[in-house]
């Protein structure tokens, strides 16, 4: 099933009368190479892999809220191991934070957002009639479903899963005697993710080639929407970054295996004198750092892309400031892969590379910026409707804005001193990524779920989900600047330490948890009127119509039941770009890409 | 019983929100409305949500801004802090009228531009005067912050004065160690070899030389006894104690090469060094260059009043400076909280004890830090490890000396012995 780009331009052949294959369950279901259906394979796994990482964080929220106290639920979940007594033990407290963060950034927001719509839209919003490699694009699902596997395979082993944090920094991730999960848990972690960032590679590949070759008649890159290009870049960044994140992982089993010391040097754990010398620990920060931080751009670049379109349909108006919206993205891209070392200010590194990173930290502000004004533009004298994925899109703004702001102050080397690795960074980068991109992802779900299924989503029900989240989620993430800024280390199993040195503070650190795990524990709870509206609707969701949205992109004019090729007849032809909303000289407020230009009227 | 109580309550929750949707979805279908055609009074119901939500937000951060403002590491207690503050306070000046700003702007068109029948949207798809203006303000307030920043991250991250006092702090699982650099300040050199249960630190002198060698020397020695002798070892035990010796040889190697290489002269750097487990004490006004090592993984050096942090590093040394300028006692008045202390944090994952890896942290007005100076003074590396084998003649009571035990020193060594045993048992306890 290779389609080349002779396919596209092939108009006269109805393309998929040539392979009559007969599909059974394993082929349409399981092993399926069609885009749309793996789109939603990525997006089952991601949802269920975020729902356990949620979980797994309700526990160590139940420890921080409630220190020593007897937990029932604890002990239901995680036995007379690791809750003895329903108190959580401590070194599986750091195993949950480690694989919550894991999972949560790797497996839910890259492979829920990416891997699900790069998936569905790119070839329909191009009007391709499938990713460039079909095959490939089957693998990448299903590294993504073995990595997925492995990585929680390794929260049941009996020395506890990885528990060096999500960042797992050697030599505590090189060392079982430093923590116990350092052990059978850090090999599962290393190749898991290694798994992950290969299936990663082969996705982000397929992405590239298709935007790249398999554009429609008339889709010129300024004709894409937004989501595409956000998809793009994001693919770019992911083929760039993926690999260097490999190679740290690589040299870490071979220090862990092979007796090498690229990351050890000069070690004495428990009784045993290492006798690696030379190596840096710092080292592994860079490796780790320079996927990490276009990580985070290749998690948040989609949730955009995806506002973007949501915004501009919902408001019926196009997205102000296409061409600026591009370069924004561009910029972003570019910028992401120059500015790792702000995670690293206060690693020992040299001060004058610090000073380096503070600049363009500060610089990919701008197009970040730019992005919000342009967003909030987009609203001013709009017609606005608020479906559920319109109001999970402006909660990506709001969230964006506030945590985009916090970073600013994290950003500066100087004051990143005193707040690094506290309760602050958690703030930031929990709004930006647990609110922000999930809130993105939600959008994403509720506005493509007609193209997806077939069937419209309860509208009443998408409402409460919103409000629950929105409000819970804040309350959970705004205290935590505040025990941030009051000096509280992350990675904490307890704060009434605190009672020996600084008693305002333990009130207020004590206070405050509380607060944030009651909100945790409702946002939580909210979750599951999502997970009904969504498993139901797929089921006995009203029939969707062909265009739910009055929306001018392309996978609109697909029709509402899948087909292989997914156009039945030619591939459409596109004659201008998809924002024309409440243009002037239409009668209807929105005018789809396949309307040709009428005479003397100028194309965007 | 109660869980399975649980478990039924939510699967017939569960079933009764279904029939709920079902009987919504049949009086859907009886007003021919759909799910995507949103009526005018939930579109409208949300436009005034989101009014309501911006004020619950801005509400609820002022509130958190009041209540929890100020709460927490109090004013800065060092002169750098000082500056830091001031910096944070410019910053967020800035940060929180963005926030305001933008979020009301977002969260006001969203409920005013909600549709209104009969009113249609305005088709406006670009301004490139307006992205002009709001790409170059921001970067020119950007560039203010950047400049600022920059030149306070210099002056913070540059060497400490001449007259500053150089302290070192080692970290291991799970606590801390200072070492004063003694009477010459300097601190004299180390090396992770030479460390042995009375010379926790790792400290470089003719005689922890010979004394880290004395020891691999016997070590080497009972693991080839043992594996010489009689009895039957399992096959992995035999494939670790040749794994464990090939890696003592290898040290053991670098031993003999650090006797070779060794200059005595620099012993007396060392031998002067002050050793103090339990609290850090400063005296105020005093500028104090720190060094930071660490024995086995990424520790931080994290000490919130005086707005300092700074990762600590096997294999390397790390260093950072501050000057405390308000003592303990002054600072407990001004929070009001008699028992309140300075501390030292660990702030980067280190596992299991990492929450309650600290080190108290007194600052004395300089005549209390005088008197404890002197207090401590007499207890010397060179007093507490044994003095190096040429001046060992003339102190005879010092004899036995090093890894014996004979006289065995006040703090550091038996600590030393019991916190290893320690990490030991943490170490093995989930076994």
């Amino acid at each position: 099933m290779g389609f080349n780009a002779h396919d596209s331009q092939n108009q006269g052949h109805a393309h998929h009368e040539e392979h009559h294959h007969e599909e059974n369950f394993v082929s349409k279901y399981i092993f399926s190479q069609d885009h749309k259906m793996i789109g939603k394979q990525f997006l089952m796994t991601a949802v269920f892999m975020g729902l356990i990482a949620m979980m797994l964080s309700i526990f160590f929220r139940i420890q921080l809220a409630w220190p020593g106290e007897e937990s029932p639920l604890l002990n239901t979940f995680l036995g007379d191991q690791w809750a003895p007594k329903g108190i959580l033990d401590q070194n599986m407290y750091l195993g949950l934070v480690t694989i919550h963060g894991t999972i949560m950034v790797f497996f839910l927001l890259t492979g829920g957002l990416s891997g699900t719509f790069s998936n569905i839209l790119i070839p329909l919003q191009l009007g391709a009639r499938d990713m460039a490699s079909g095959f490939l694009n089957m693998l990448s699902f299903w590294f993504f479903f073995v990595s997925s596997v492995l990585m929680l395979i390794s929260l049941f082993v009996e020395t506890g899963p990885a528990m060096a944090g999500w960042t797992v920094y050697p030599p505590l991730s090189a060392l079982p005697k430093a923590v116990p999960g350092s052990g059978l848990g850090m090999t599962l972690w290393l190749f898991s993710m290694a798994i992950f960032i290969a299936g990663s590679l082969i996705g982000s590949l397929n992405y590239i080639v298709t935007v790249l070759n398999l554009r429609t008649k008339g889709m010129t890159m300024m004709r894409m929407p937004l989501t595409i290009w956000a998809f793009f870049v994001t693919a770019v960044l992911g083929v760039l970054s993926f690999p260097v994140l490999l190679s740290a992982a690589l040299l870490l089993i071979m220090d862990r295996m092979a007796g090498t010391s690229f990351f050890l040097s000069d070690i004495i754990v428990g009784d045993e004198m290492l006798s690696n010398h030379g190596g840096s620990p710092i080292l592994f920060q860079h490796l780790f750092w320079f996927l990490g931080h276009p990580e985070v751009y290749i998690v948040l670049l989609p949730a955009l892309g995806l506002s973007s379109e949501i915004i501009a349909t919902n408001s019926r108006k196009p997205i102000f400031g296409y061409k600026a919206m591009v370069a924004s993205i561009l910029a972003i891209g570019f910028l992401s892969f120059i500015v790792w070392g702000h995670h690293m200010f206060i690693t020992g590194m040299n001060p004058f590379l610090g000073s380096v990173f503070v600049f363009t930290t500060l610089l990919i502000a701008i197009p970040s910026a730019v992005k919000v004004f342009n967003y909030i533009t987009t609203l001013w004298k709009g017609s606005l409707v608020f479906t559920p994925a319109m109001l999970f899109a402006i909660g990506l703004v709001s969230t964006f804005i506030t945590g985009g702001v916090t970073g600013i102050i994290l950003a500066d080397s100087a004051l990143d001193i005193a707040i690094h690795d506290t309760y602050f960074v958690v703030a930031h980068f929990h709004i930006v990524m647990g609110m922000s991109a999930v809130l993105g992802m939600f959008a994403g779900v509720y506005h493509w779920f007609p193209k997806m299924y077939g069937r419209m989503m309860n509208t009443r029900l998408g409402y409460v989900h919103f409000w629950i989240t929105i409000i819970g989620a804040y309350g959970v993430f705004f205290p935590m600047h505040f025990v941030g800024l009051a000096g509280a280390p992350r990675r904490y199993y307890d704060y009434s330490v605190y009672k020996e040195f600084d008693n305002s503070s333990l009130e207020m650190m004590l206070d405050l948890n509380v607060v944030i795990t009651f909100f945790a524990i409702f946002a939580a709870l909210g979750q599951a009127i999502f997970l009904f509206n969504f498993f139901y609707s797929i089921f006995r969701g009203p029939k969707a119509p062909q265009n739910p949205w009055k929306s001018n992109t392309l996978e609109w004019t697909a029709p509402v039941e899948h087909i292989h090729g997914n156009w039945p007849g030619e591939l459409p032809t596109v004659h201008r770009w998809p924002y024309d909303y409440s243009k002037p000289g239409y009668e209807e407020d929105f005018v789809p890409q396949t309307v040709p230009l009428k005479e003397g009227e100028e194309g965007h | 019983m109660g869980k399975l109580g649980i478990l039924l309550v939510i699967v017939l929750g569960a079933i009764a929100i279904a029939q709920l949707v079902r009987v919504y979805e049949y009086t859907l279908k009886l007003k021919k409305t759909s799910e995507h055609d949103i009526n005018e009074r939930d579109n409208n119901l949300n436009a005034w949500l989101m009014l309501l939500f911006m004020i619950f937000q801005f509400g609820g951060f002022i509130y958190l801004m009041l209540a929890y403002g100020w709460t927490g590491r109090g004013p800065s207690a060092s002169l750098e802090g000082d500056e830091t503050d001031w910096l944070l306070n410019l910053n967020f000046v800035i940060i929180i009228a963005v926030f305001f700003l933008t979020n009301f702007l977002l969260f006001y068109f969203a409920f005013k531009y909600v549709r209104k029948p009969g009113v249609r949207a305005t088709y406006y798809p670009h301004n490139n005067k307006l992205e002009m203006i709001w790409t170059v303000v921001p970067a020119c307030v950007l560039a203010v912050i950047i400049i600022l920043g920059l030149r306070s991250w210099n002056k913070l991250t540059s060497p400490a004065g001449d007259g500053a006092v150089v302290i070192e702090l080692y970290s291991k699982q799970f606590d801390w160690t200072a070492r004063y650099a003694g009477q010459d300040n300097v601190l004299g050199k180390y090396d992770y070899k030479l460390t042995t249960a009375n010379n926790e630190l790792g400290i470089l002198t003719t005689k922890t030389i010979k004394d880290a060698i004395d020891e691999k020397e016997k070590k080497i020695k009972a693991i080839d006894l043992e594996l010489a002798s009689d009895t039957v070892l399992a096959d992995s035990v035999i494939e670790a104690r040749e794994f464990t010796l090939s890696h003592n040889e290898r040290i053991l190697r670098s031993l003999y090469q650090l006797e070779q290489n060794h200059k005595s002269e620099l012993d007396k750097n060392a031998e002067d060094d002050i050793i103090v487990k339990g609290t850090l004490v400063l005296c105020v006004g005093q500028e104090y260059e720190f060094n930071f090592r660490s024995m086995d993984v990424i520790h931080s050096a994290y000490f919130p009043h005086f707005r300092a942090q700074i990762n600590t590093v096997p294999g390397m040394t790390t260093r950072t400076k501050f000057t405390p300028k308000t003592t303990t006692a002054e600072m407990r008045k001004i929070k009001n909280d008699p028992k309140f202390k300075y501390i030292l944090m660990c702030n980067k994952i280190c596992g299991k004890a990492h929450y309650k890896m600290k080190m108290d942290i007194e600052v004395l007005s300089k005549k209390d830090f005088e008197v404890w100076y002197t207090s401590k003074s007499k207890e010397t590396f060179k007093l507490k490890y044994g003095a190096t084998p040429a001046e060992e003649s003339k102190d005879p009571a010092k004899e036995a000396g090093g890894t014996s035990g004979g006289d065995a020193p006040v703090n550091v060594p038996a600590d030393a012995a019991m916190s290893m045993k320690k990490e030991d048992e943490i170490n093995n306890e989930v076994k």
